[in-house]
């Protein structure tokens, strides 16, 4: 108790952060699309740590200022902290924001967050001389499945870099997420994100959905446009042509 | 080692003062030494509740910064010597708690007392955070209604996760529920969430029920610990909080609003 803590202590650690990806470098038409799906869920969004993705763009030789997407992205409520598939003067672009890069990888692997949660830590990381690149690379094996067995309350986040499985209930105000699929064998009240790296195969499974919001590889619904038939009865949920379905299981 | 409870709820108004003073109060009657520390710094109440208010010469946070020793701001109950009180400052703000300080003082408490009861501010910031943190128990106080019950939610989140206990990866801290301001006639009439929608939600042991009564805002108002007054229902239930604490059983009361004749007779509150 008297002895006095260490300064600061290094930890790796696990991020999400949702993917931006773009296919035109019209602003206005950017600026316009990314304002809808706000409106639809401004709290979900409302400072959101953001990847911008610019890979199909490139492969369309459309070229896009790096600067400008930044401070648009950033004058509505965004935190981007990271580039990917940048041409090398967006790279160059991105260095001076202080804004990590992650080099392409074709496969389209998962991009891991390290470090850097909020926007503000990003320029110390970047401002380092020999900087540990905050992006790591993806683990090899298949990341393994996180159980847990304690309730979810109102206010915490769970997330699980493979498959999420809750015994117990998922309170209203919490948010789980996973890359994989999610199953709550218990009542899900809160928020539950599957595939959030982009896995449209994710599936949720709950006994008891009364979530607040659910989404699978981006596509959500809220609570208002859960169907009365399904609520409050085990489901699963997956996506068929971008469109979620909820499925009693019988 | 003492046993260091929270009294907690987020929300504030649901009673938490209240039960801190009649929980140390029922805990020093059955031969407990207990020492009560009220967290709002700022806005001292807990002296108010005990009683002692005329008594306050220095305070928790005057023992933090070293101004006095722990002897000579704790108070001795009137009622029952083996309760001790350390009441918070009413001139300064959460600011002035740290948790080396809080720290140092639970860990000297601990040396003599067995119990101490921590009662936490509203809200979910520095003072709250602090009496939590390092609780072995928590007492979470809710009212039946749903603002209360989300916040402690959020609190029993918070238990679990920014505790002494959560960040050495030891044992959870042991959460329990207490059910106050319960009338039974508006759960009846559906105005109120009954137990059972209270624990869909916070599914925790339950420790007790207090019904909504009119002798805690007069025993508040005189000082004196409703767990005192033995004709009361608040009075009875928080002794049966406590021996159930204590690892008695005793079945739970005042559930369904049929207790005692004298109601039945004078008609109650419809």
């Amino acid at each position: 108790m008297l002895n006095t803590p260490p300064a600061l202590e290094f930890k790796s650690s696990t991020f999400f952060a949702p993917i931006l990806i773009l296919y035109t470098h019209d602003m206005a038409a950017i600026e316009q699309t990314l304002q809808e799906k706000i409106n639809l869920a401004p709290e979900f969004f409302r400072d959101s740590p953001l990847i911008i993705d610019l890979r199909e763009l490139n492969k369309l030789n459309q070229d896009l200022d790096f600067v400008q997407i930044t401070q648009l992205l950033r004058r509505i409520g965004f935190f981007p902290v990271g580039i990917r598939g940048g041409s090398e003067q967006q790279n160059k672009q991105a260095r001076t924001l202080s804004i990590p890069i992650d080099t392409v990888r074709e496969q389209g692997n998962p991009i891991t967050i390290g470090e850097a949660q909020k926007q503000e830590d990003v320029p110390e990381v970047a401002a380092a001389k020999e900087p540990v690149s905050p992006i790591a690379a993806p683990q090899a094996s298949v990341a393994a499945t996180l159980i847990i067995t304690q309730p979810i309350r109102s206010g915490q986040r769970i997330y699980a870099s493979g498959d999420l499985i809750i015994l117990s209930q998922v309170s209203a105000g919490a948010e789980i997420m996973a890359e994989g699929n999610i199953h709550v064998y218990n009542t899900l009240r809160g928020r539950a994100l599957a595939g959030v790296h982009g896995n449209t195969a994710a599936r949720i499974f709950c006994f008891d959905l009364q979530a607040e919001l659910i989404s699978i590889a981006g596509d959500y619904k809220t609570s208002e446009d859960l169907n009365k038939q399904t609520y409050k009865n085990p489901v699963q949920i997956y996506l068929q042509n971008h469109a979620l379905i909820i499925k009693e299981i019988a | 080692m003492a046993r260091i409870i929270v009294v907690t709820s987020g929300k504030g108004g649901v009673g938490k003062t209240t039960t801190s003073a009649a929980i140390a109060m029922g805990l020093a009657k059955t031969g407990h030494k207990t020492a009560v520390i009220d967290f709002d710094v700022g806005l001292r109440n807990l002296d108010l509740i005990l009683g002692c208010e005329r008594r306050v010469v220095y305070d928790f946070i005057n023992v933090i910064n070293g101004e006095a020793s722990l002897n000579q701001a704790l108070i001795r109950d009137k009622n029952c010597n083996l309760l001790y009180i350390l009441p918070a400052s009413q001139t300064r703000d959460k600011e002035a708690l740290t948790q080396e300080g809080v720290g140092r003082v639970l860990d000297e408490l601990s040396k003599d007392f067995e119990y101490i009861v921590c009662d936490s501010p509203a809200g979910i910031e520095k003072g709250a955070n602090l009496a939590l943190y390092f609780a072995d128990d928590a007492f979470v106080v809710t009212n039946p209604e749903v603002s209360s019950v989300r916040d402690s939610d959020r609190m029993l989140g918070i238990l679990s996760s920014k505790s002494r206990r959560a960040e050495r990866n030891e044992d959870p801290i042991k959460e329990y529920l207490l059910l106050t301001r319960y009338d039974a006639d508006r759960v009846k009439s559906g105005e109120m969430l009954s137990l059972e929608d209270v624990q869909e939600i916070l599914s925790l042991e339950l420790l007790g029920i207090i019904p909504e009564s009119k002798s805690v805002l007069s025993a508040s108002n005189a000082g004196i610990p409703v767990i005192l007054d033995e004709k009361s229902e608040a009075g009875l239930a928080y002794a049966d909080v406590v021996a159930r604490y204590l690892g008695e059983k005793r079945p739970h009361r005042f559930i369904d609003g049929k207790q005692g004749f004298l109601r039945r007779l004078f008609g109650g509150r419809k």
